[in-house]
């Protein structure tokens, strides 16, 4: 209830930034470029295609093509907006209105959660949305479609949570935003460890964040995978109510 | 509302044994806080005594390192949301969102406070009636004045009608009509509510408050009633040289005198008038009277008399 009041301000105040509409304005300026590019070389190469058995359809060849750039943009993004939610109210010391309330810390933390997660899902749609346009003129896979978006909820949903427990540990903003860039960055290339065919190799490839989603792109919904993003998300959310708390404890 | 009910009625914020250190320092020794309805209390004292550690720590804002509080019988620590649900806070620094306007804010606010939805819009009409912002409603907090973003942080701590209310030197920064606009809000809301709030003015807590407690270096040196503190008296006298003081203690009347080389301070018997007695005796030991004056001992010497002596005691006690 609380949750759902402190996340509908997170993400209607969103609007009120220049910030947001920033953001939204270039992600979609860049996706839209890169959509172009894609339909284009469909429509070169799509003689080629319909001639030879099994080529991959205007789903595989346009549509999820699209969802791993979306995401490198998204790492880059959530950083920035993750940032104002905790550290930048701390820094205005706004913070004692949700403490003097009578709120749980759980539903602070969760509230600002949903209301980024709702903020970057309107993206994702957008996106999505873009790919979706293709079945006006064609016929799309729409389970490989349903499939990729939630595949990108999960890892955008996975950043925003860090990007939450960041912006938590601290009272500057722009130290939480490059810290959870790090973070994500580095959770982005722990997998280049395996390439190197270290023998802790199996970890690191579990660990990677961006390994779990290539099934969600080609249409699987690994539940493996779900489960991967669902613990990150729960850790991080898990440590910000730990370390809000500790707020008050501490000086 | 559980077994505490008649107690709940008489004091509506309870605190003992309330302390708080950071690391080695100790911002706040052992303290004990009663606020009942229709009380005024304030909390005096210089520059980091410790009056904003002891607002957060009724507040829930900050972990008290022991003792406890309790709103209206519910423990803050134990029970904060319904602890919290009878607490208005208005911080130092109000915790204001500038990019929403003050209609968005206090509507957030009352959500925060669990106004059922029914209730919502007339508490917000209510709070913006009384902090007189009638005008402003639909600027934005970012373009509003000191003064009146000050009322804001106001309206959010009343907008759910608080049992308990707490303000940290609400009329820092604001101009002299704004401060009694202030005051005149705090008084009023003093009758319905009890109020804490702290302030290094002396003045506002004299015209404000039923009872005082002042802080210095984390310690309460005075907790009390006003009266009793701007009682006394005290003459002043000036003499050309030094006075042997026994006979001068002698004089009915007298209780006390301190001073020295020709300037003291004399304590009188509460209704007692030895002011001609004082001066007979002084011209009696040959000396020339300069200045001889009663006064009313201001709140303002004995706020300095209290902060100053306190810090030092353990030098005095070595002494």
């Amino acid at each position: 209830m609380m949750t759902f009041t402190i996340a509908r301000q997170e993400f209607v105040r969103m609007f009120y930034s220049p910030l947001a509409w920033a953001v939204i304005g270039v992600v979609q300026a860049i996706m839209a470029w890169m959509f172009l590019v894609q339909v284009d070389a469909f429509v070169r190469y799509q003689g080629q295609l319909a001639a030879t058995d099994g080529a991959p359809g205007v789903t595989d060849f346009v549509v999820t093509p699209l969802f791993g750039p979306a995401s490198i943009i998204l790492m880059l993004v959530v950083p920035l907006l993750a940032m104002r939610s905790i550290a930048e109210e701390r820094r205005a010391r706004t913070l004692p209105l949700l403490f003097s309330s009578p709120v749980r810390m759980t539903e602070i933390v969760l509230g600002k959660y949903l209301g980024l997660v709702a903020f970057l899902s309107l993206i994702i749609a957008l996106t999505a949305g873009m790919g979706l346009s293709l079945s006006l003129g064609t016929d799309l896979d729409l389970g490989k479609l349903a499939a990729a978006t939630l595949g990108m909820l999960l890892v955008t949903g996975a950043f925003a949570a860090a990007g939450i427990f960041m912006s938590s540990l601290t009272r500057h903003p722009a130290v939480a935003a490059i810290s959870t860039f790090g973070l994500l960055l580095f959770l982005w290339i722990i997998d280049m460890a395996s390439e190197s065919g270290g023998q802790s190799s199996a970890l690191f490839d579990y660990l990677s964040i961006t390994g779990h989603y290539d099934s969600f792109f080609r249409g699987v919904i690994d539940v493996q995978d779900l489960t991967y993003y669902l613990l990150f998300i729960g850790v991080f959310l898990a440590l910000s109510v730990r370390r809000l708390d500790a707020d008050r404890l501490q000086d | 509302m559980p077994p505490s009910g008649t107690e709940a009625a008489t004091a509506l914020l309870q605190a003992q044994g309330l302390s708080r250190r950071y690391g080695e320092l100790l911002a706040l020794a052992p303290l004990d806080l009663a606020l009942a309805r229709g009380q005024i209390v304030g909390l005096l004292g210089p520059n980091g005594a410790g009056k904003s550690t002891t607002l957060q720590l009724i507040t829930g804002n900050l972990a008290p390192s022991s003792g406890s509080v309790s709103i209206c019988g519910h423990d803050l620590l134990s029970d904060p949301l319904e602890a919290k649900r009878r607490i208005g806070y208005l911080p130092e620094i109000p915790p204001l969102h500038p990019d929403l306007t003050v209609t968005e804010y206090l509507d957030y606010a009352a959500r925060l406070r669990r106004i059922p939805r029914a209730d919502r819009s007339a508490a917000i009409d209510a709070a913006i009636q009384r902090c007189g912002l009638g005008t402003v409603t639909r600027k934005l907090i970012s373009t509003l004045s000191k003064g009146f973003q000050q009322r804001v942080g106001l309206a959010q701590a009343i907008v759910h009608s608080p049992e308990v209310l707490v303000l940290d030197e609400p009329t820092v920064g604001l101009d002299p009509i704004q401060i009694r606009e202030i005051r005149a809000l705090v008084r009023e809301l003093g009758e319905a509510h009890a109020v804490i709030f702290s302030s290094h003015i002396l003045s506002e807590v004299q015209e404000l408050c039923s009872r005082v407690h002042i802080l210095s270096a984390g310690r309460m040196v005075f907790d009390g009633d006003l009266r009793e503190l701007d009682g006394g008296d005290e003459i002043q006298i000036r003499c050309d040289r030094a006075l042997d003081l026994v006979p001068l203690l002698n004089i009915p009347g007298v209780a006390g005198i301190d001073g020295a080389d020709g300037s003291y301070r004399v304590h009188p018997v509460t209704g007692a008038h030895p002011e001609p007695d004082l001066a007979a005796a002084i011209l009696r030991q040959g000396a020339g009277l300069m200045r001889l004056t009663r006064e009313r001992r201001s709140l303002e010497q004995l706020f300095v008399d209290l902060t100053q002596a306190q810090p030092t005691p353990t030098a005095e006690d070595a002494a």
